[in-house]
């Protein structure tokens, strides 16, 4: 027996709010993305400067030399808003969580080959201080940029690096049995040990950038770009063919951040790069100088992490970015 | 202010199967509290100060109870907080 | 090795302390350039203290299940046409006014906070604003979700964001968010959190909610709800940073009592529009504007400046003036509201008879006296075909940008209250000593103001006519006017299956 279930119906007025009516026409009613994320920024007759930057409105284009006809141009392809970024973050923070109570509960790092719970000290310990070098990176760009599509992106990003941090900071309590040698260890070579200077002297003169979008450019595009690969990735899996296996349980929330993130930094250079001539021209500019800067700042703890291959590994890394790079217009 | 009184310490929460061991282990662990119920939410005062227990929560609701899950039902409250993994207190100094 | 368990304090600490470093590549004060030039001293910044420890992993995951609560009350309420159940369609007003007024500064609550999350020196101070950031960030988002549905089945909701850039009533609401996030970090935060926040949004959200919740609109209330208890976090978070500024030295205490003078009355002004809905949009009304006031101001907010004496702070000036004004205020909005009723994106309407008798009773010192003969004499003409809506513009006032019609309710409730000052050679007109008061510890500021009655007169909205301005608004003809020549009131009517139009009205 089929059971025939008919609802009231009512005529609607219209199928969605104006702003979107007139992006996308009236033919269906928008998606909770599209609601949630355009046109949801005051554009004018703004009422007082800013006491902190007289030379500019609260919101004001003119904080960056890129310039787009439309900035709600871009869209995030992931389509995040605040319910399916949780939701998507939650769960990924569930099997986390499961892993690390595993991991503590067996004493599974107890096990570890000591060379391989020193590689985990030296080189990934401290970049819990670049993922908070990027937090507020990520900060700056929502609270300086333009456009409620980039900024809730920047600000979700935000709010990522400050739990990639925090999972960092837990593995290093995890191999001193909560004790924080080892996070006061990483925290010395990074203010201090001559491998990891050139990468704290960017990350702070990114801190000082006066244009957001080169600052998305230096940290969503290229640090990200390749620390990630080279890191979370390669380095992961070297660790893994050593007998560090269970350091990937307790990182797997970063190359899968990772190849998710990457999507929206893809659309954006796209779509930046595809406006003007002149955008392409600023962004090939930006690209070329943080290439080059931050390469040269990586090598040294390319090779304290892979010994000589460090260089080579690195370069592959660059190839990588530059490739996927090329292929949305932008061109060193 | 014109008369001093004791000041009163508050917390709503939603009128909720979430919230009712909480509502609950307030009224045994606050003697005197003041229970509200209104439209959609509960309203507990008390003077001068309030307190939810991890164990009295966890004994009524017959499992572990973390105190920050207090999040899910929360509408509003009054008082300075202090929360730790055992309880949540509000209070005026 | 044995670990050592961590506690939630310690645990926190380490999840969030010493991740920051003393830059040396770059000055700290390049680096962090906003936080020193407000005069605002802080000699330990680890002092600050969150009292609420959320690491980001236990913050996805609560607020996760939130969402998927709330989620799935929003498309149940639009699947059943949840709209048909409320208490009214005049109702609708309220929401109106909410979607265009209040989601705005959500949003610009978050660009403000994601700022001082960039921009404090402190860690912990910043990780607390981050995720104020991104939660007003959700209720902007949730807002527009849960009132898309609405949107689609009545009028004056279509084009909140671009209204609340440019119509008249709007700007009192941007001009506040504006005023806060123009200002420096430490003044943002005591505006928003101390102030708006903590001292005020009780009033705005408590009786809105419960409004809401009274008069069947499940969607609202679930959003509403579901944001007060990020709500509380924040509010929190207003009292512990005031707290943490005043002991981080005593220099400090005059600039913040200074501001908290100034942002209590910006946001108290911000609140009369809250006034008239509470009082006179709401079908059913839980508790009268001058209820909600005593509970939430004057007895709880007097509870809060008797804790906080200790750090020599005091009540907000002019808090007693508001205190009187509280037997007037919803009146004297509604009536304007009412007498250019031809120029709001909402619906305005006399109060019903029980409405009326409701009000008497909770304003026996004002209501029969002051108000009650002016809507009476409203529906008359109405009934008569004689009423008129005001063909002039209001004056605005040049701080909190609501048209002058507050009044001496100390000496004479029927004489307006209207105060000037000279500024280079020009005059600048007032509605209150509290607006006067600010204008002119900041002159330089407000003047700047863009009043959107001059701005009509200037030419720069649209045309000359009221029309013009209303096309250049986005108001659709069906959005204003009164509610029973209304679109919304016929459909309504269809709804119920009451053909014939009657002047139900709201009753409680």
């Amino acid at each position: 027996m089929s059971i025939e279930i008919s609802a009231k119906s009512i005529t609607p007025i219209r199928l969605s709010y104006g702003n979107l009516i007139e992006r996308f026409g009236d033919k269906r009613p928008p998606s909770r993305y599209q609601e949630a994320a355009y046109d949801v920024q005051p554009t004018a007759n703004f009422h007082y400067r800013p006491l902190w930057d007289k030379n500019h409105e609260i919101y004001d284009t003119s904080r960056t030399a890129i310039v787009m006809e439309d900035w709600y141009s871009f869209a995030d392809p992931r389509q995040y808003y605040y319910g399916t970024y949780t939701i998507a973050r939650s769960k990924q923070q569930e099997v986390a969580e499961h892993n690390y109570a595993f991991v503590d509960k067996r004493d599974l790092l107890e096990e570890l080959p000591d060379d391989i719970k020193q590689s985990v000290r030296d080189i990934l310990i401290p970049l819990r201080h670049i993922e908070w070098g990027a937090n507020m990176n990520n900060c700056q760009i929502d609270c300086m940029g333009y456009g409620s599509t980039i900024c809730s992106v920047a600000m979700f990003n935000a709010m990522d690096r400050l739990g990639m941090a925090q999972y960092i900071t837990r593995i290093g309590l995890l191999l001193d049995g909560n004790e924080t040698t080892t996070l006061d260890a990483a925290k010395k070579d990074w203010m201090e040990g001559p491998q990891w200077q050139g990468l704290r002297h960017a990350v702070e003169d990114m801190f000082v950038l006066e244009d957001w979008f080169e600052l998305m450019v230096a940290q969503n595009f290229v640090l990200d770009g390749l620390l990630f690969p080279l890191f979370w990735d390669r380095f992961e899996r070297k660790l893994s063919k050593n007998g560090g296996g269970t350091i990937a349980m307790l990182t797997e929330f970063m190359p899968q951040w990772y190849s998710e993130t990457v999507r929206w930094t893809n659309a954006l250079a796209k779509v930046t790069a595809a406006e003007s001539k002149e955008n392409k021209e600023l962004l090939s500019t930006w690209l070329n100088k943080w290439v080059s800067r931050l390469c040269e700042a990586i090598e040294p703890v390319a090779v304290e992490a892979f010994g000589p291959e460090g260089t080579s590994e690195l370069a592959e890394v660059k190839e990588e970015l530059l490739a996927r790079l090329g292929k949305q217009g932008l061109t060193i | 202010m014109t008369t001093k009184k004791k000041n009163t310490a508050f917390l709503i929460v939603q009128d909720n199967e979430d919230a009712r061991p909480i509502i609950e282990a307030v009224e045994q662990d606050n003697p005197g509290v003041n229970i509200q119920y209104e439209p959609g939410m509960v309203r507990m005062e008390r003077a001068a100060s309030l307190i939810v227990k991890r164990e009295t929560v966890e004994v009524l609701k017959g499992c572990e109870w973390d105190v920050q899950e207090l999040h899910l039902v929360l509408i509003s409250l009054a008082g300075n907080v202090d929360e730790d993994d055992e309880k949540f207190e509000l209070s005026w100094g | 090795m044995a670990a050592k368990k961590l506690n939630m304090r310690k645990r926190y600490e380490l999840l969030t302390r010493g991740i920051g470093w003393e830059t040396s590549y770059q000055k700290m004060d390049d680096v962090f350039p906003y936080d020193t030039f407000e005069g605002i001293k802080i000699t330990d910044w680890d002092k600050w203290e969150d009292p609420f420890r959320l690491t980001m992993d236990a913050y996805w995951k609560f607020q996760a299940e939130k969402e998927k609560k709330l989620y799935a009350i929003i498309d149940s309420f639009a699947q059943n046409n949840g709209q048909t159940n409320l208490a009214d369609a005049s109702y609708l007003s309220a929401i109106k006014l909410f979607i265009t007024g209040v989601t705005p500064l959500e949003y610009a609550a978050h660009h403000g906070f994601a700022h001082l999350g960039r921009h404090f020196r402190g860690e912990g101070a910043r990780v607390a604003c981050q995720m104020q950031a991104i939660d007003e960030l959700r209720h902007a988002q949730t807002q527009i979700h849960t009132i898309s549905h609405y949107n689609k089945h009545f009028t004056g909701l279509h084009d909140p964001f671009y209204q609340s850039d440019r119509v008249w009533y709007l700007s009192v609401p941007k001009s506040f968010g504006e005023d806060a996030l123009s200002a420096g970090p430490f003044e943002f935060i005591t505006s928003i959190s101390f102030a708006f926040e903590y001292v005020l949004t009780n009033l705005l959200f408590v009786p809105f909610m419960s409004g809401a919740a009274y008069n069947g609109d499940m969607a609202t209330t679930t959003f509403g709800f579901s944001a007060q208890s990020d709500e509380s976090r924040h509010m929190t978070l207003g009292l512990e940073i005031i707290k943490f500024m005043l002991e981080q030295h005593e220099d400090n205490l005059p600039i913040i009592q200074g501001w908290i003078d100034k942002h209590f009355w910006r946001a108290y002004r911000v609140l009369a529009l809250v006034s008239a809905m509470q009082d006179y949009m709401l079908t059913n009304t839980p508790m009268s504007w001058k209820e909600a006031w005593d509970i939430y101001f004057v007895e709880n907010g007097g509870a809060l400046f008797e804790d906080l004496g200790r750090y020599g702070l005091k009540m907000p000036k002019h808090h007693e003036l508001a205190t009187a004004e509280a037997e007037h205020l919803s009146h004297q909005v509604w009536s304007v509201f009412c007498a250019l009723g031809n120029a709001t994106g909402f619906h305005t309407f006399e109060p019903s008879d029980e409405k009326m008798d409701w009000l008497s009773e909770k304003y026996p010192n004002t209501f029969d006296k002051y108000y009650r003969p002016r809507f009476e004499h409203w529906k008359k003409q109405k009934e008569d075909g004689t009423f008129e809506y005001l063909a002039s513009l209001p004056q605005l006032c040049q701080v909190c940008q609501i048209p002058m019609i507050f009044t001496e309710v100390k000496t004479d409730p029927m004489q307006l209250s209207f105060r000037n000052t000279k500024f280079k050679g020009d005059n600048y007109h007032f509605c209150s000593d509290g607006c006067k008061d600010i204008f002119e510890n900041e002159p330089e500021k407000y003047v700047q103001a863009w009043l959107p009655v001059h701005q009509i007169f200037q030419g720069n909205c649209g045309g000359a006519t009221i029309p013009e301005v209303l096309k250049w608004y986005k108001f659709e003809p069906e959005d204003g006017g009164d509610y029973f020549d209304s679109q919304d009131f016929r459909r309504w009517q269809e709804w119920h299956g009451k053909d014939e139009p009657a002047k139900t009205g709201s009753d409680n």
